[in-house]
């Protein structure tokens, strides 16, 4: 296969599904946020290939725009998520996220 | 090629570490190895001509979200737990490669190549710094993002004063 745009969509693919397959499957609250941070990460990489492949010999710079703005919502929920797990952290002395449940029907 | 020899260094890394991060037992290691996934995924932005996308990288989540992380990992780590599975274990593997086959499926059988030109986006020749480009697609007359820009500085202002208000000691 040609090197282009599919190798960097599948990396992106392979990030992605370690990430989701974390954020499902663990029990510490902080490592699934980290695992969040892997799939947005995903993200960005296909979009960044996109902005340089979709086009032959041209860069698109929308795709990095939308890169820039992904990083600073990621930004922004890396700082809440993390204040709300130590605060989760206060009242229970755990982030085991099967123990906060006491939203649970 | 040297970006193709570049991709087959820094991919396999990058998947080895973000693999570490979900299966190792100890959550500061796990930290440590996102950190170095973050610093691959800053390569592959270079390979892709995103030098400006790099050090945001680098500067944003290398160094500010893992300090953070680990920051968190510090004040709240319980030695003994580790890092332990939950009991999806196994349903959540199989959700994953679900996904995973679904979107590789997509990706090898679309043809990418129809896309011949976009009049709607800020486009720029290969292999030429990227900053002065970027300054014009975000904040062009017409085809820029001026409303988006200023929302996002309303938002990083909101998750400052909710992190700030959550973490306080009421006492």
């Amino acid at each position: 296969m040609h090197f282009g745009l599919e190798h960097y969509l599948i990396l992106s693919a392979v990030m992605f599904c370690i990430g989701l397959y974390g954020a499902l499957a663990k029990r510490n609250a902080v490592v699934i946020l980290m695992c969040i941070e892997i799939m947005l990460n995903a993200v960005n990489i296909a979009l960044v290939a996109f902005s340089r492949y979709l086009v032959p010999n041209a860069v698109l710079l929308t795709g990095q725009v939308f890169a820039i703005f992904i990083i600073t919502v990621a930004a922004a929920e890396a700082a809440v998520g993390l204040a709300i797990i130590i605060a989760i952290y206060r009242s229970r002395q755990s982030v085991d996220v099967e123990q906060a449940d006491s939203m649970k029907g | 090629m040297a970006v193709e020899i570049a991709f087959w260094i820094l991919a396999p890394i990058m998947v080895g570490a973000a693999l570490a991060v979900v299966l190792l037992r100890d959550i500061f290691r796990a930290a440590l190895l996102l950190i170095l996934c973050f610093f691959t995924v800053a390569g592959i932005y270079i390979t892709l001509n995103a030098d400006f996308l790099a050090a945001v990288q680098v500067l944003i989540y290398a160094g500010a979200i893992g300090i953070l992380l680990i920051f968190a990992i510090m004040l709240t780590r319980n030695l003994k737990e580790g890092n332990p599975f939950n009991r999806l274990k196994l349903p959540a593997l199989i959700v994953a490669l679900l996904v995973f086959a679904t979107v590789v499926g997509v990706v090898v059988s679309t043809n990418w190549a129809t896309v011949t030109g976009v009049s709607q986006a800020v486009e720029m020749p290969v292999d030429q710094p990227t900053t002065g480009y970027i300054a014009t697609a975000l904040f062009d007359q017409s085809k820029g993002f001026v409303l988006p820009f200023e929302i996002a500085s309303v938002l990083l202002l909101a998750a400052l004063i909710g992190a700030i208000v959550l973490v306080k000691d009421r006492s």
